[in-house]
């Protein structure tokens, strides 16, 4: 018992309020998709045209959509594709980026000048660009829009990881390391990527929010994920329902949606050692009192792909 | 006598912390300047040097506030409002800021900076001014000014900038130049060129000048007197010409000992054991106590008066018996 | 700076031309012929076949095909539309117009209240910093497909005030139709464009060189105009040129939430109908609207920061 307290206090003092509570959600979320068949009240897909846009009732939590599908059971088991899609994307990029990122910052000179310019031309891509090309080539799919994302996003992850592994690479202990002859893959992977894992963990959740925001578009447009399976970007785009005013079987997904990503986004930059806005503090901003101080600490806002 | 150009008493400046307390980094200064006086402000990073000239100017951070007055030509500062401060500032002060590089707009020119207090705030015409800003500049030794004028700061040295920042000040022509550190960031081969040129200007236009260093021999050689502060108090002050002959105060001393010096009859090159600690660190007795070693019990429980000592003031309980044990070794 | 602007360009016109390569090469080496589009689920005859692909001038390698394709754009002779036979650079030029008025009205809301939100965050700290920064927490996390159902169930269909889809008659009629979408698209940005806005300006107003005009007796107002607003405007110089850049590129979503006939909405069209000749045009089209807006918020930047126009790259 007071072994849990500890842990929840330090918790607590690490992401602060705000990323505690992000986590907090994330956690019940995953939870969701993971224990779907178990949590939904009923088959997401099981339709009953007597249902159709039943508002909230014991049979229907929260109603049912346009086919009389229990709208419950569809958000919980549309967590499932939402959240699968954005954790291969950020996988595989990560798979790809990392050992991209680390091979620049060791080497540096012209290894680094190579990455950092295919990496240019990638970024001169829009994700989502790059994702609607590759489904007209292969056929739209959960699979071409997750390939296509991960080429894109591998920039994004590989260029944060460049950078925190130079700081280390030009940091004395790891000339310390090379001078007792430890080998490069030994001090890169147990040392430089052991000391930036915060970093790496922060970016990947707000990457994890991106792609999350970039494969729901696509599922929106019918690009992605298919229609009849349950995703909150598929549930966004039943205009039917949106047209004739059953608004909230539309807005729930893109209120889920919403908060997941800002969830990410906060607990990304927690982690990673970002600075919280203001409104998060307690008190007065930190700034304001350590004015002449630390004026150097200026604040990195994460360019995203915008969706 | 004159009425004073600048009058601190019982300045103190306290800073809010993040949990709700506050720290104090000024306690208690007393000085004044007579109009055309050059005052050195000497002492350790830390010793509150910079945050009285902060507190002169009012540009102290947003979570500091200060207590006390501070009258300038008889003045209240810190009643002023912001049109009375904007008059003070533009006419009445003159600062030379120690990096020069950081504390002029990189992205206007020169020619721009020179000239902007006399356009915005005095209504001269540009081309007039920039004539004026030409003239000052090769007052302060900077040839071909004409052309430095439509240069950007990062094209010229920090040796130039630094005259450029004096040139700045010159043009307001205030009746008090305070000049903090104006010489740190620059090569040594340069520092005496910048203090030749400041010190040289501020006579013959006779204006009162506050200079603030760490370095006590600069401060000697170009102020009439000079305060010594420490841990946010003034702990010595006298006239710059008998400081050598009758420091009286122990970190004071210390400080002339720890100055390396060619003289083969000087003392012992001595320093000062220890880190200087700032305001808020310090006990309630001396703060010079936990470094000093003539210290007592008592110098850490009670804080020493400034007193008059000797023609200058010191704040010191042992004064006395210090000097008369060093008058008894030099004898 | 003309340096700058040389090695601008160049990288501009590289990045073009390997997207080029890229976006052509890529389609036309997908799984499955382009002919067989044209033939649908019917087996055609290995003549009738064979005339397709000498009509499509499929039969010639992959770098003639390019070549020719390139130097027909390079004549504003985009192909023709697989689907409809009608000319690639009409259907685009139809659209291009709405798709442009759709930036153009997005990129003022953007700018106007993303300015204005990250100006009142950084000149008033604590609460209005808070509550701005709450606002541009969340608003950076809506989809514009999202904030497209949220303003089309709002505005649309419970009040009315504008079309859920499709634009009507006129100038005015198309601004009218373009309110929605250009709302849509700027939630996002104004978010991000107030972020940076604010980081900056705050950054800048705790700038020595700011203090000197301040204790120089320089008016706030000039202080504010002169040093600070204008030291912070690259990096919101840079994030316009990206959120324009971005804006490009999601018009791919909100044109076809609202049915705006416009450039975004033709793409997706044409990757459902595997168009090529289309897809390539627009894709590239969409390339050189990002790359283009990339470069001229650096090179915007160049000229209001005299430290850049030396270095030969800002990357």
């Amino acid at each position: 018992m007071n072994r849990m307290k500890f842990t929840w206090t330090r918790l607590n003092k690490a992401l602060g309020r705000s990323g505690t509570l992000s986590l907090a959600f994330l956690t019940v979320v995953v939870l969701a998709a993971v224990l779907a068949p178990l949590v939904a009240p009923a088959d997401p897909n099981q339709s009953s045209l007597l249902d159709a846009y039943a508002g909230p009732s014991g049979a229907h939590l929260l109603g049912a959509d346009g086919i009389g599908r229990d709208l419950l059971s569809r958000l919980i088991f549309g967590a499932r594709t939402s959240l699968l899609g954005p954790a291969l994307v950020v996988g595989v990029s990560l798979l790809l980026g990392i050992p991209l990122a680390l091979l620049a910052s060791w080497y540096g000179g012209w290894v680094d000048g190579v990455i950092a310019r295919v990496f240019d031309l990638v970024y001169a891509l829009p994700g989502l660009l790059l994702a609607v090309l590759t489904v007209a080539l292969f056929g739209p799919g959960l699979t071409p829009a997750v390939v296509a994302l991960s080429i894109a996003y591998i920039p994004f992850l590989a260029r944060i990881v460049r950078a925190a592994a130079r700081q280390q690479r030009v940091s004395p202990y790891v000339d310390a390391l090379a001078v007792q002859g430890f080998g490069v893959l030994r001090i890169t992977v147990r040392h430089i990527l052991r000391n930036i894992v915060p970093v790496v963990v922060g970016q990947a959740a707000i990457a994890f929010g991106y792609a999350l925001l970039d494969l729901a578009s696509l599922s929106y447009l019918g690009l992605a994920v298919q229609a009849p399976t349950s995703d909150w970007g598929v549930m966004v785009s039943d205009s039917d329902a949106l047209l004739k005013g059953y608004w909230f079987q539309v807005t729930a997904p893109g209120v889920l949606i919403v908060l997941t990503v800002l969830a990410l986004t906060v607990l990304g930059a927690r982690i990673s050692g970002e600075k919280p806005p203001g409104y998060l503090r307690r008190g007065r901003p930190a700034r304001a009192a350590s004015a002449p101080v630390d004026a150097a600490g200026n604040d990195r806002t994460t360019v995203g792909a915008a969706a | 006598m004159t009425a004073p150009l600048l009058e601190l008493s019982g300045l103190t400046v306290d800073v809010a912390t993040d949990d709700g307390g506050a720290r104090t980094l000024l306690e208690g200064v007393d000085l004044t300047l007579a109009p055309g006086e050059a005052l050195g402000l000497v002492g350790e990073s830390g010793s509150g040097k910079s945050m009285t000239m902060r507190a002169v100017t009012r540009l102290l951070p947003r979570a500091a506030s200060a207590t006390g007055a501070i009258r300038f030509e008889g003045a209240d500062v810190l009643g002023m409002n912001a049109g009375e401060l904007r008059r003070y500032r533009d006419r009445g002060v003159g600062l030379v800021f120690q990096d020069p590089r950081a504390h002029i707009n990189p992205t206007r020119r020169i020619g721009a900076f020179l000239v902007e207090a006399l356009v915005r705030s005095r209504g001269v015409g540009r081309r007039e001014a920039l004539a004026r800003a030409a003239a000052v500049l090769a007052e302060v030794g900077i040839d071909d000014p004409q052309r430095r004028l439509g240069q950007y700061p990062h094209e010229v040295s920090g040796g130039m900038l630094q005259r450029v920042m004096i040139a700045s000040v010159l043009l307001a022509e205030p009746r008090l130049i305070l000049a903090d550190e104006p010489t740190t960031a620059l090569d040594v081969t340069i520092q005496r060129e910048v203090v030749a040129i400041l010190d040289r200007m501020r006579r013959e236009r006779g204006m009162g000048m506050v200079f603030i260093t760490h370095d006590l021999d600069l401060a000697l050689a170009v102020c009439g007197r000079v305060a010594v502060m420490y841990a946010g108090r003034i702990v010595e002050l006298r006239s710059a010409d008998t400081l050598h002959e009758r420091a009286a105060h122990p970190y004071t001393l210390g400080l002339l000992g720890s100055r390396p010096s060619v003289d083969a009859r000087a003392e012992r090159l001595t320093a000062i054991p220890g880190r200087p600690v700032s305001a808020f660190e310090s006990g309630p007795g001396c703060a010079f106590a936990p470094r000093c070693s003539f210290a007592t019990a008592g110098c850490e429980s009670a804080p020493p008066p400034l007193a008059d000592f000797d023609g200058g003031v010191v704040r010191c309980a042992r004064v006395q018996e210090i000097h008369a044990a060093r008058m008894e070794t030099k004898a | 700076m003309a340096r700058l602007l040389l090695h601008r360009l160049g990288g501009l016109l590289t990045t073009l031309f390997l997207s080029s390569v890229v976006i052509y090469g890529s389609l036309y080496l997908a799984p499955g012929s382009p002919e067989n589009v044209l033939f649908g689920s019917r087996s055609p005859s290995a003549a009738a076949r064979a005339a397709v692909r000498r009509r499509l001038h499929l039969d010639q390698p992959l770098p003639v095909r390019y070549w020719d394709w390139l130097t027909g754009v390079l004549h504003g002779d985009l192909g023709t539309s697989m689907v409809t036979g009608q000319p690639v650079a009409d259907r685009v030029g139809s659209g291009l117009g709405n798709t442009l008025l759709l930036v153009v009205m997005t990129m003022i809301l953007v700018v106007l209240f993303g300015l204005a939100m990250g100006l009142t965050a950084a000149l008033l700290p604590g609460r209005v910093d808070g509550v701005v920064n709450a606002l541009t927490s969340v608003s950076v996390t809506v989809p514009s497909f999202v904030a497209s159902a949220l303003l089309i169930s709002v505005f649309a269909v419970r009040l009315g005030w504008f079309p859920a889809s499709g634009l009507g008659q006129g100038f005015g009629g198309r601004v009218d139709g373009l309110v929605l979408p250009a709302v849509a698209l700027a939630i996002l940005s104004c978010g991000f464009l107030a972020r940076v806005t604010r980081n900056a300006v705050r950054d800048q107003l705790e700038r020595e060189h700011v203090q000197t005009a301040l204790v120089r007796g320089l008016p706030r107002a000039v202080v504010l105009r002169s040093h600070v607003l204008r030291n912070a405007l690259p990096p919101i110089i840079t994030a316009i040129g990206l959120l324009t850049a971005g804006t490009f590129a999601s018009t791919l979503v909100v044109e076809s939430a609202f049915a705006v006939p416009g450039i975004g909405q033709l793409t997706i069209q044409s990757v459902a109908q595997k168009d090529f000749p289309v897809v390539q045009a627009v894709a590239l089209l969409l390339v050189a609207a990002f790359v283009v807006c990339n470069a001229a918020g650096d090179l915007i930047q160049a000229v209001v920061d005299p430290r850049l126009r030396e270095a030969g790259s800002t990357s």
